[in-house]
């Protein structure tokens, strides 16, 4: 009301998010970004311009009415708040913090023309952390409906997929191949990033939901899908099994001890907790010189895991520039600011071991940029004779996933693309009758809210397949 | 009956376990060839062990292991009636069983009790099938008379002789003198090479198990990879069983010692029970 009587006035700056100080932080794996308080988050939200055409909704992939939900924290009602955004997203309080908001949302924003967009992801954080805080109301469910659901992979697609399927009185079962839920949230984020407490207390309200996990169910091999539907007695299946299995390099001495994949050293450190060694019984070996290789959200993880561990020195190997760097901005910022060397233009040529095997040195050549190539950023170019060598004693390869090939190879009739990823149309259907895929074993790696936005689509195509089935 | 509830427990051999556990899923999916994994507690690591039984009627698996390390001791302290925090399986391919012909099989120490399966599952597609069983030292030799009862005809090997032949020498003459049209094998790496190295001149196809580190099993971390015939394969999805004449045995050694000082270090502390975690 009083928006639209008074002209507010802009405020450029955004309220800076309060940290961890680096040299604190790099010792201990506790979340660097502490969250707004109530007062700070009060006067972010006083920001926000409330556009009649609000742009930023448009970069949501879930759609969140952005404005509406920032109105209501302003007016203080946050329990309204919250549920503006639930209405669209089941998990915000792992979006708020894992979103590359500047891409999407805040990119859009038209505060960004003239200063600093408004801090969305911040806001949503706010609110889910307040409602965390108080503890989640459960809404209200559909009616048992009589249909059963088995979802794939406790992940961001599937988990969003299991909350909507079981709002709308549908049973779900959630098989999860580890022995932990969360998928990648769990295994490949790390604590400093996404305290595992947020994604244990969101799967604990989808519980709540009345949907059923299943731990240590690997699907195509405990059970296949064509067993799900026909001798289990689901009506349709969700499979959202993610990015799985590791890339590497294809270059000598890549089997040398030390050197992980980022897989296996995130999977190490986050779900087997190995920085906690030997409480925890799986080990994870640092040594004092860590190079990561790649330029992405995994390879900051990795390298900001390393230094955590004791790593003495950390340094990323990226191909091309800067610019072209995949990870979001804020994370290499964060990276930096702890030390971590970024060493632009190269990539590993060989590695060489010592006598017991454990790599010592990589050779790297360096790399000028050529013309653009398929992804639009320019193609890493490799120089003639300008091979160096680098001291290292551990490496961790980051540089991308291809889809798990477990359920394609045990699945007769599901249809593939040449990448292994899963064929469905614009709502997650698959080439079988009553099922359906979403997130990154669909469209390859990408982010955690796209694989969200997958889940409810798909939920939402599962739905009505299963009510005009007779 | 309780999910992964120990239903009986047997020593083999000194520090040598067969665990009967109930379930039902993974009895219901085993086949020969096929591993699980056993996590012990909430801050248990994940280990991979080969399936050694299943009985779909009972609803239980057999599986059995050596009590080396820190896990495997403290599993092998647990009772029947208690249960085991979680089991994930079958996972990997299943052996390939059909009508081969005349099947060598060799295996050694605790993977004796997996190869068990394999013959019965090659004598039931009609092999003639000569076993070979070795272990370090006699005390350690199990399952004679069930892999006797299998077989056509059994041969023991003991690294020092105590019982049966000294190493896998004899297998020279054994190769020189008769057709196989097979060999699978079952054991420590370094056996499993002696045997690959015995059937090359032969050409004899010789399928090897490989148990490389593995963290989850499924096709994750690749930890497990292993140089196949230069190209790089995952123990836990594209095997665990590969061609034993083209495997890089030299580097699966050195990777699968790549652990051993923390290996060493977690089971010190845990004989000292000195760590904090209560020895769970």
């Amino acid at each position: 009301m009083a928006e639209s009587e008074s002209k507010p006035k802009i405020k450029k700056k955004a309220v800076p998010m309060p940290k961890q100080p680096p040299e604190v932080r790099k010792h201990n794996f506790n979340e660097v970004a502490l969250g707004y308080t109530e007062e700070q988050a009060l006067e972010e939200a006083s920001r926000c311009l409330q556009c009649p055409k609000p742009q930023c909704v448009k970069g949501c992939p879930v759609e969140i009415d952005i404005p509406a939900f920032i109105k209501l924290l302003r007016e203080g009602k946050y329990e309204e708040g919250i549920r503006k955004i639930k209405e669209k997203n089941s998990l915000p309080a792992i979006c708020g913090r894992v979103c590359p908001q500047e891409e999407q949302c805040q990119m859009m924003c038209v505060l960004g023309k003239v200063g600093d967009p408004v801090s969305i992801g911040r806001l949503e954080r706010f609110l889910a952390d307040w409602e965390r805080a108080k503890g989640f109301t459960i809404p209200e469910k559909a009616p048992p409906t009589g249909k059963r659901v088995a979802v794939i992979g406790a992940g961001p697609a599937g988990l969003t997929a299991a909350a909507d399927l079981a709002k709308l009185g549908h049973e779900v079962v959630i098989f999860e191949a580890l022995h932990l839920p969360g998928g990648v949230l769990v295994y490949g984020i790390p604590e400093f990033r996404l305290p595992k407490s947020i994604v244990q207390a969101e799967v604990d309200y989808i519980k709540k939901l009345g949907v059923e996990l299943k731990l240590g169910y690997l699907i195509g091999r405990t059970y296949t899908i064509p067993e799900l539907l026909k001798d289990e007695g689901f009506d349709a299946v969700f499979i959202g099994t993610g990015a799985g299995l590791p890339q590497f390099l294809g270059v000598p001495g890549e089997n040398l001890g030390g050197i992980y994949s980022a897989n296996e050293f995130l999977i190490r450190v986050n779900l087997m907790k190995s920085y906690a060694f030997p409480e925890y019984d799986t080990p994870i070996r640092i040594g004092r010189h860590v190079a990561v290789i790649g330029g992405g959200n995994v390879a900051m993880d990795a390298a900001r895991s390393a230094l955590r561990l004791g790593a003495e020195q950390v340094c990323i190997v990226y191909r091309r520039s800067r610019e072209e760097m995949p990870a979001r901005k804020e994370e290499i910022e964060n990276a930096e600011e702890e030390g971590i060397i970024c060493k632009f233009l190269a990539a590993p040529t060989r590695f060489i071991g010592d006598e017991k095997g454990w790599v010592k040195q990589m050779e790297c050549i360096r790399m000028e940029l050529g013309p653009p190539d398929e992804s639009g950023r320019r193609r890493p170019v490799p120089v003639k004779g300008s091979e160096f060598l680098m001291d290292v004693d551990t490496v961790i390869i980051a540089i991308g996933r291809t889809p798990n090939p477990i359920i394609q190879r045990t699945t007769e009739g599901l249809a593939v693309t040449k990448w292994g990823t899963i064929v469905t149309d614009e709502n997650g259907k698959t080439s079988l009758e009553g099922v359906y895929a979403g997130g990154d074993i669909v469209t390859g790696e990408a982010t955690v809210i796209s694989a969200m936005g997958a889940g409810k689509k798909a939920a939402r195509a599962i739905h009505e397949y299963l009510m005009s089935k007779k | 009956m309780k999910m992964y509830e120990i239903v009986r427990t047997e020593e083999l051999a000194p520090k040598i376990k067969l665990f009967e556990v109930f379930a039902p899923e993974i009895a219901k999916k085993a086949k020969p060839g096929q591993f699980i994994i056993v996590i012990i507690g909430e801050k248990g690591e994940r280990v991979p062990l080969t399936i050694a039984g299943y009985d779909a009627g009972k609803g239980t698996i057999t599986f059995v292991f050596n009590e080396v390390g820190k896990t495997t001791r403290q599993l092998g302290m647990m009772k029947p009636g208690e249960c085991i925090w979680n089991i994930t399986g079958p996972l990997g391919n299943p052996s390939e069983i059909k009508y081969f012909g005349k099947v060598l099989c060799v295996a050694g120490g605790v993977m004796i009790a997996p190869m068990l399966l394999q013959v019965k599952a090659l004598r039931e597609a009609g092999n003639t099938v000569v076993t070979v069983i070795g272990a370090r030292i006699k005390e350690l030799l199990f399952f004679k008379e069930e892999m006797k009862a299998l077989s056509h005809r059994l041969y023991v090997a003991t690294d020092d002789g105590s019982e049966g032949y000294r190493g896998l020498d004899f297998l020279k003459d054994v190769l020189a003198s008769e057709k196989f049209d097979r060999c699978v094998a079952m054991g420590p790496v370094a056996m499993l090479q002696t045997v690959c190295e015995l059937t090359r001149p032969y050409k004899i196809p010789t399928i090897v198990t490989l148990m490389p580190i593995m963290v989850d099993g499924m096709g994750m971390c690749g930890v497990c990879r292993v140089n196949v015939g230069g190209q790089m394969k995952f123990g836990c999805v594209d095997g665990p069983e590969f061609d034993g004449h083209i495997v890089d045995f030299e580097e699966l050694i050195k990777r699968q010692r790549m652990f051993l000082p923390e290996e060493r270090l977690s089971a010190l502390l845990w004989e000292l029970g000195g760590c904090s975690c209560g020895g769970k």
